[in-house]
């Protein structure tokens, strides 16, 4: 058990240095410390709560921005070219060849990121400059967040959000308590309190003591740790510990507690959740990374070609400076300086092939493709007026990749909303009266005052049932609703609040009250019902928690008749076994069951017993003995109820509904069809998470279904088989005979990283004491070990290799191989840091594209994956090699506009109104958009060679002296203008497919995930047709030029440059024609448009207007002109296109219609051989059964119940022997509103808080 | 639900063609019904192009000579040996005899050909100064720096500038006819009136405006490039001909593109031999100055008449009639692909 919390307790130990000081009401301490910051500058150790997460500010925007984009190795490339063509000697270009695209492209980026910041700058002003109540002097005033310093006391009200991380110092509930809810922060809507310490609340009962209190805080550094926290506090010589349950969080919401005061302890960024939410940094697509790498080998190859070049040209220099008398090369210099000066000027001249405006144009192409998913009417939530919005704009094409889709359970597949659907009541099914969805036309529930409008079901039999008081079961299935949970309730404008740890109790009290049985109120030991308009109360005699292990939870009350009688509801299973007698309606009751989890609802056993007054005198004792022991108690205490429970009657079936969202079935098999793997990760429990993955689909009754045990003995038998050194890839063969899934918890997964943190060497020794750097670090090791044996477990990996490879790495490597097999996996109970890190293990060792999807600030770190960021920082102890083998973070997270707040949404790349909108996002918008930039990037990267690759053929007509062989302005507006707009075209709007037989045919899809479209391969091909173009453009017009003559000679160098570009500018606008497959208006239009700009530049260019502005700019006076008005030269670039287009049309049309054929038959090849060999030990009992029955995991109020520190209206005696000993009954006084003090600290409470338990000690209390 | 049809959310996006991408597009497939026509018109087309410009290219004559004079080649030969060595070469001429059998159709041109001559060369090409060539006043005291070293000649500023100008072809020829063998050679008009652009010679070359009805004082204070033997406003006679605006200049400005090319010299087609030139001798007297043998250069003169297409050019209709042939080829290879895969296509579907 303990094991799970190793991996944060061995970090504890060893980083946490208690140096934080917090002094009440002392700002002037705080502001003397300063930290060692950059250089000499010193920032404050305590910073204000103000947030600032723009980057720029009015004056450091130029410099900055500069700075940063001058860090990107192109522009810095440029930035050299330009300089380089300042120098007369080598200058082969205009300046404006170059000048001009590096402008556009530095103001293009600037103003983007303009753009973004002010964004940024506008929702951190918005952010700081929320009010919160602050102490100042001796009273409370309004101040806005970001006056907020350490050591402020803040007041804080109902429904406020916690400005900082606090310490609560006092609340108005009774026991110091003040509910707040975490959706926010770890996307859990249900309510937890956080409790003061005893001795602040009942001293600081005023402003003015509260300006008095001089209390000193110390605790740990600011840390990432949501729940954990250490400190104590210090105040009249008396040290009070400290620990989470005492601190607010920032971003946590204060809930049904009208007033609250905290001390500021975190601000700003030192608070948890700024913490958590990891760097921000630049994620990059496989494409984007790709393309530079190819700019790179461009590059590379340019530096190399000039190099060839300029040899030529040493070779032949000698003699071309002693012959070649007219040349004027004679002035001085030596023949190795001239060479080197050659090299420079070719790579000058050749620099135009790096394509510079390739960098403009794909951003343009990544914002239009982001404005089409905004602007995408399909996507657009009407009810919530949400449309979909790519917030990230540089991750578009990734969006086609993706092979792993994890999401969120509560609120992305689910709506979070439970209701109550169906009942079975002795035997027999009430549905909905309004299956269809259509209301009722008066509202059934009208006699009764309490009805609650929220509750949908209506069945008029079961009502009339319930009226006439009939059937003695239906009486007792309400009242057991209504007595056998752990709601609170609360009065609100003479309405009767319920508070639910968990929505579903919410939802079956609420049912409960609509017929009727109306739960009004509850203290420590009764709970008062109104049953059809009488007031009942019920004395309780004992509350039996719920646990993952019991199952279910029981109510034993008194009635008040007088009569004792057990309520149990719970899971089928427990029920089934307790019961007295197995008969007709039991059986019937048992078929149904099975029907309502066929229909995935959630099913919750309803039973009860009366119970004998001496059975009761009995038990009593021994529960009381039990519940005070002091080992060993929560054994001795099942054990008890246990007893209890036996022998129990059916009562019925309850079966709630956990609402999906729309469309979730159905976007989900079509990801699945698309090729991509679905994740679950959710912080809910195995059996919800487990039904809603029938309820989506995602699982199927004939799926083999992996829990951790059988992961864990998957992994062992693979471990030995290791180390026998057989194959490896047998061990998990089987994985393919059958549709797998798995199931596994956090726990499973801490036990798996835990391995990975004990991993001793390297990481240990590494100074960086960061926890999330070790993680990671870790997995980088891991990574590398990994990719050194390749991705597949092949049995290429040698045996020396092997032998570095710990158990537990091989054992890691092996599991996230396993999963990846599995057609879904679901991990459930895992908090948001493990949901981060189980992004990071598929990404690790699959190289995959994943997206993971979320709605709440849990999902935060999923969707940023953002602590990844952290280890950039430290020194890498590995070295770069090990960088450079990692892919970085490059995930699409997609953040849902849900429920849960906008944390998500502020994080994510994506935010969209619904779940089902992801499925066009991915296999349209991605779709196209991946299609788009592949398609784009080849064709750019083959014009490119096309047209400007001539200029090394001429070198070798021109004696290696670096002529260039177009016109400068052809040069510098060819990239930018004459073959810009249809490649534009193509990014932008080009559909192979349209949207619709997209979504048909999902598996379309795949040619991204396996990188078809753009690749090496592809790239080659696009290289070697651009070659293939330039040659004939060159020799077929030089050839043609060599022995014309006449008037009409093109033999003239100006005539020949235009011969050529034209010649190459008509041969690739025939060839975006030709790649083009969505021909529209706006496409003929963008090719008129280049083809225009061309004639209208060129002639502009070349009038004489410019030339004689500026004779040396605009030298090729009226040669356009000259060469059109001659037929010859218009046969010659007629041949040229016809050479260039006509095979390239050929061997597409032989391709396309030999593909036809043969792609038939790989579709009829599909269906995969199917073997039968399931390993023995998985084999198990079919699941006849899915019980989901319907808790929160939490701890509820259970506790809270039982010792009556929240209840306001007490009644009865205070007999309840479910308090532990240090209880003891006279303490149990009184709470009410008024005197909301009490003087008992309850340590039980703080000692077992849930965030601090391990997963698996978490007890579900109802 | 509260929203009514009619109710558009704050945020809702434009229901357009244009953003929801649906405009009306027209998918070109590579179908049989496309591809095919395509590919046999446009092999027609070219064979037909193809034809007609071999035909007309093999139509027209030309007539080459050397003249470099290499050892023992002509008369030229003395030439080239006595200016061996010796820059600038030391004026010489010589002569090239050739007859005529037959009428050589006009118009007829004569061009000189250099071959080995890099005019493409970077540092050659750009060694000029275009403000100077159109005529303005303060380019021609400030020649660019391009020019250098051919920028200033002893601190006058050179004009015209740079190696380009500095280089110009100083061969000249007359052409002599002898219809009857013994009959005196009679001097062949040589029109050299139009042998530049058209748009070089009327607008991108200008002479800088006359200082007192004269060229020469307008270049006053300018040294003529160290190769030329005259001042540029010595050129030639005529006063439309000189100067910046001499064709001969003009046309050698217009640099080439390869190492090997053509110049236009004259035009035939005055007098008596409008209609070409008849048959009988003919010598074409050379003053020879401009050295080729230091750089393994070879000298030319060719006689050529021209077509609708310009001159002599077998290969643009060779190319084409192979284009065209191949066009066809495919074309034919693509039916029998389409009918194959069509039955094929058919036998599927019959199957389904």
């Amino acid at each position: 058990m303990g094991r799970a919390t190793t991996g944060e307790d061995l970090q504890d130990n060893k980083d946490t240095a208690f140096t934080w000081e917090v002094k009440a009401n002392n700002a002037a301490y705080h502001q003397q410390f300063r930290e060692k910051g950059f250089l000499c500058w010193r920032r404050r150790k305590y910073q204000t709560n103000g947030i600032h997460t723009a980057k720029y500010s009015i004056f450091s925007f130029l410099p900055l921005n500069l700075y940063e984009q001058f860090h990107r190795v192109s522009n810095l490339y440029f930035l050299l070219i330009v300089i380089l063509q300042s120098i007369p000697e080598i200058s082969t270009l205009p300046w404006i060849t170059l000048f001009i695209p590096l402008l556009c492209l530095l103001l293009i980026r600037a103003t983007r990121d303009l753009v973004d910041d002010i964004g940024r700058h506008r929702s951190d002003r918005i952010i700081n400059n929320r009010p919160c109540q602050m102490l100042i002097g001796k009273s409370f005033k309004w101040r806005k967040w970001k006056d907020l310093c350490v050591g402020d006391v803040v007041c804080l009200t109902r429904d406020s959000i916690v400005p900082a991380d606090l310490l609560l110092l006092a609340s108005t509930e009774p026991s110091s308590l003040c509910y707040v809810e975490t959706a926010d922060i770890d996307g859990e809507t249900s309510l937890k309190f956080r409790q003061a310490l005893a001795v602040t609340h009942y001293e600081l009962i005023s402003a003015k003591t509260m300006a008095a209190f001089n209390g000193t805080v110390i605790c740990e550094d600011p840390n990432s740790r949501m729940h954990q926290f250490v400190g104590s506090l210090e105040w009249k010589s008396k040290t009070y510990a400290l620990d989470i349950g005492n601190l607010l969080l920032r971003g946590s919401k204060i809930r049904n507690t009208d007033a609250c005061y905290g001390l500021v302890i975190y601000a700003g960024f030192d608070t948890k959740i700024m913490k958590n939410c990891g760097d921000i940094h630049l994620k990059r697509t496989k494409i984007d990374l790709f393309m530079n790498k190819l700019v790179v080998l461009i590059f590379l190859s340019t530096v190399v070609v000039s190099l060839l070049l300029s040899l030529g040209f040493w070779l032949q220099g000698r003699e071309m400076k002693d012959k070649h008398h007219y040349v004027s090369i004679s002035h001085g210099k030596g023949l190795f300086v001239e060479s080197i000066l050659i090299f420079w000027a070719f790579f000058i001249l050749l620099s135009v092939m790096v394509p510079m405006a390739m960098f403009i144009i794909s951003e343009f192409i990544y914002l239009g493709n982001s404005a089409f998913i905004n602007w995408d009417l399909q996507m657009y939530y009407e009810p919530h007026d949400v449309p979909a919005k790519a917030r990230s704009t540089s991750l578009n094409d990734y969006l086609g990749q993706v092979q792993y889709v994890f999401s969120d359970k509560t609120g992305t597949l689910t709506q979070n909303v439970m209701s109550f659907k169906k009942c079975c009541i002795g035997g027999r099914v009430y549905g909905p009266d309004n299956e269809d969805g259509t209301c009722p036309k008066e509202n059934p529930y009208q006699w009764n005052e309490f009805a609650d409008g929220k509750l949908s079901f209506f069945n008029e039999e079961l009502l009339g049932i319930v009226r006439n008081k009939r059937d003695k079961v239906v009486q007792e299935f309400w009242r057991l609703l209504a007595i056998c949970h752990t709601v609170m309730v609360q009065e609100k404008d003479n309405q009767l609040l319920y508070q639910a740890a968990s929505p579903d109790e919410e939802a079956l009290v609420t049912a409960a009250r609509n017929f009727g049985y109306v739960f009004l109120s509850r203290t420590q030991n009764s709970i008062t019902l109104v049953e059809l308009g009488e007031e009942r109360v019920y004395e309780v005699l004992a509350l039996m928690d719920f646990n993952s292990d019991r199952k279910r939870m029981s109510v034993l009350v008194r009635t008040p008749e007088g009569s004792i009688c057990l309520y149990t509801k719970g899971a089928d299973t427990v029920i089934f076994e307790r019961l007295y007698k197995r008969g007709v309606m039991e059986a019937n009751t048992e078929k149904i069951l099975s029907a309502f989890t066929e229909q995935t609802l959630r099913t919750l056993c309803l039973a009860y017993k009366e119970v004998e007054e001496h059975t009761y005198q009995q038990w009593q004792p021994r529960h009381e003995a039990a519940s005070v022991q002091l080992q060993d108690r929560a054994r001795a205490l099942q054990q008890v109820y246990s007893d209890m429970e036996q022998g129990l009657q059916l009562l019925g079936v309850t079966a709630i509904e956990d609402k999906l969202q729309d469309g979730v079935p159905d976007t989900i098999s079509s990801l699945k069809k698309g090729n991509m793997k679905v994740w679950v990760l959710t912080g809910d429990k195995q059996e919800t998470a487990v039904n809603i993955g029938f309820a989506c689909q995602l699982l199927t009754d004939n799926m083999l279904i992996l829990e951790a045990r059988d992961v864990n003995i998957i992994l062992d038998s693979y471990g030995e088989q290791n180390k026998m050194v057989q194959t490896p890839k047998r061990s998990l063969r089987f994985q393919l005979q059958n549709e797998v899934a798995m199931v596994i918890s956090g726990e499973f997964l801490d036990h798996l990283l835990v391995s990975l943190r004990k991993e001793p060497r390297a990481v240990i020794q590494s100074e960086v004491e960061d926890k999330a750097w070790q993680e990671m670090s870790a997995i980088r090791r891991f990574s590398m070990m990994w990719w050194s044996l390749g991705t597949s477990l092949s049995t290429r990996g040698s045996k020396g290799k092997r032998k570095q490879e710990s158990p537990e790495a091989r054992r890691e490597r092996a599991f996230v191989e396993l999963a990846s097999r599995c057609q879904a996996v679901i991990c459930c109970r895992v908090t948001p840091k493990q949901k981060a890190l189980i992004v990071a293990l598929v990404k690790k060792y699959q190289k995959a594209v994943t997206l993971a999807i979320g709605d709440g600030a849990n999902d935060v770190n999923m969707i940023k994956s953002g602590w990844l960021g952290v280890g950039r920082g430290g020194a890498d102890p590995r070295g770069p090699r090990s960088r450079s083998a990692l892919p970085t973070a490059a995930d699409i997270g997609v953040g849902l506009a849900g429920q849960e707040g906008m944390q998500a949404v502020q994080n994510s790349d994506y935010a969209l109104g619904q779940f089902c909108f992801l499925q066009r996002l991915l296999l349209v918008h991605g779709r196209w958009s991946y299609l788009r930039i592949c398609k784009f990037l080849r064709y750019f990267f083959y014009k490119t060679v096309a047209s400007l690759v001539g200029q090394i053929w001429f070198a070798f007509y021109s004696g290696f002296s670096a002529q260039p062989l177009y016109e400068g302005w052809f040069l510098a507006l060819f990239n930018l203008l004459y073959s810009t707009v249809p490649v534009l075209y193509i990014g932008l709007f080009e559909q192979d497919v349209s949207d619709a037989q997209s979504l048909k045919m999902p598996e379309l899809y795949m040619a991204g995930q396996k990188n078809e479209l753009f690749n090496y391969w592809v790239f080659s091909k696009a290289i070697a047709q651009g070659l293939f173009t330039s040659l004939v453009t060159f020799f077929l017009s030089m050839w043609i030029i060599r022995d014309t003559a006449g008037p009409n000679s093109l033999g003239d160098y100006q005539s020949f440059a235009v011969v050529v570009a034209l010649s190459s500018l008509l041969s690739i606008t025939i060839e975006v024609m030709l790649v083009v497959k969505y021909w529209t208006l706006l496409f003929l239009g963008t090719v008129l448009f280049s083809l225009g700009s061309y004639f209208i530049l060129t002639y502009a260019t070349q009038s004489l207007w410019a030339y004689r502005l500026v004779p040396k700019t605009f030298p090729f006076l009226y040669v356009l002109h000259n060469v059109l008005s001659k037929a010859p030269f218009l046969l010659v670039v007629l041949l040229n296109i016809a050479v260039n287009t006509l095979p390239i049309l050929a061997l597409r049309i032989f391709r396309h219609v030999l593909k036809k054929p043969r792609f038939r038959e790989e579709v009829e090849a599909a269906p995969s051989e199917v073997s039968e060999e399931p390993l023995p030990q998985l084999r198990r009992e079919s699941r006849i059964r899915r019980s989901s029955y319907a808790f929160s995991h939490r701890e509820g109020y259970g506790n809270l119940i039982t010792q009556g520190t929240s209840l306001r209206r007490p009644r009865g005696d205070n007999s309840d022997t479910n308090v532990p000993s240090g209880f003891l009954p006279d303490e149990v006084e009184e709470a009410l509103p008024s005197t909301p003090r009490e003087p008992r600290k309850i340590s039980f409470l703080t000692a077992r808080w849930p965030g601090q338990a391990v997963p698996g000690q978490l007890v579900v209390v109802c | 639900m509260t929203w009514s049809a009619a109710a558009r959310g704050l945020h809702q996006p434009d229901n357009t063609a244009f953003t929801q991408q649906r405009l009306p597009a027209w998918q070109p497939l590579l179908s049989a019904g496309i591809a095919l026509p395509l590919f046999f018109c446009a092999g027609l087309a070219f064979l037909g192009l193809g034809l007609g410009l071999y035909y007309s290219s093999n139509a027209i004559q030309e007539l080459e000579h050397d003249y470099t004079g290499d050892a023992g080649a002509g008369s030229c030969a003395a030439c080239a040996a006595q200016g061996q060595g010796r820059a600038p070469p030391p004026p010489c001429s010589c002569a090239w005899h050739f007859t005529l059998p037959e009428l050589f159709p006009g118009p007829v041109y004569l061009y000189y050909e250099l071959t080995g001559f890099y005019q493409n060369n970077r540092r050659y090409g750009v060694s000029r100064d275009d403000a100077q060539l159109s005529g303005l006043p303060g380019a021609l005291r400030r020649p660019a720096n391009e020019c250098a070293p051919y920028q200033f000649s002893g601190g006058l500023p050179v004009a015209p500038c740079g190696a380009v100008a500095n280089s110009l072809f100083n061969d000249t020829f007359s052409l002599w006819h002898q219809r009857r063998p013994g009959a005196p050679y009679v001097e062949v008009p040589l029109d050299r009136a139009a042998i530049a652009w058209w748009t070089d010679y009327h607008v991108k070359f200008r002479n800088p405006p006359l200082v007192n009805g004269s060229l020469a004082l307008a270049f006053r204070g300018t040294a003529p490039p160290p190769n030329w033997r005259r001042p540029v406003y010595e050129l030639s006679p005529d006063p439309n001909n000189t100067g910046f605006v001499n064709q001969d200049f003009v046309v050698w400005m217009r640099t080439a593109a390869l190492p090997t090319f053509r110049k236009l010299y004259a035009r035939i087609r005055q007098g008596n031999y409008s209609a070409g030139l008849p048959s009988g001798a003919y010598r074409v007297d050379i003053a020879y100055n401009y050295p080729v043998r230091a750089f393994g250069g070879h000298k030319l003169l060719v006689f050529s008449n021209i077509s609708w297409m310009g001159g002599k050019n077998p290969f643009l209709g060779i190319a084409y009639l192979v284009v065209g042939s191949l066009c066809i080829v495919v074309g034919f290879v693509m039916l029998a692909v389409y009918i194959r895969f069509q039955d094929q296509d058919d036998d599927d579907n019959d199957d389904e």
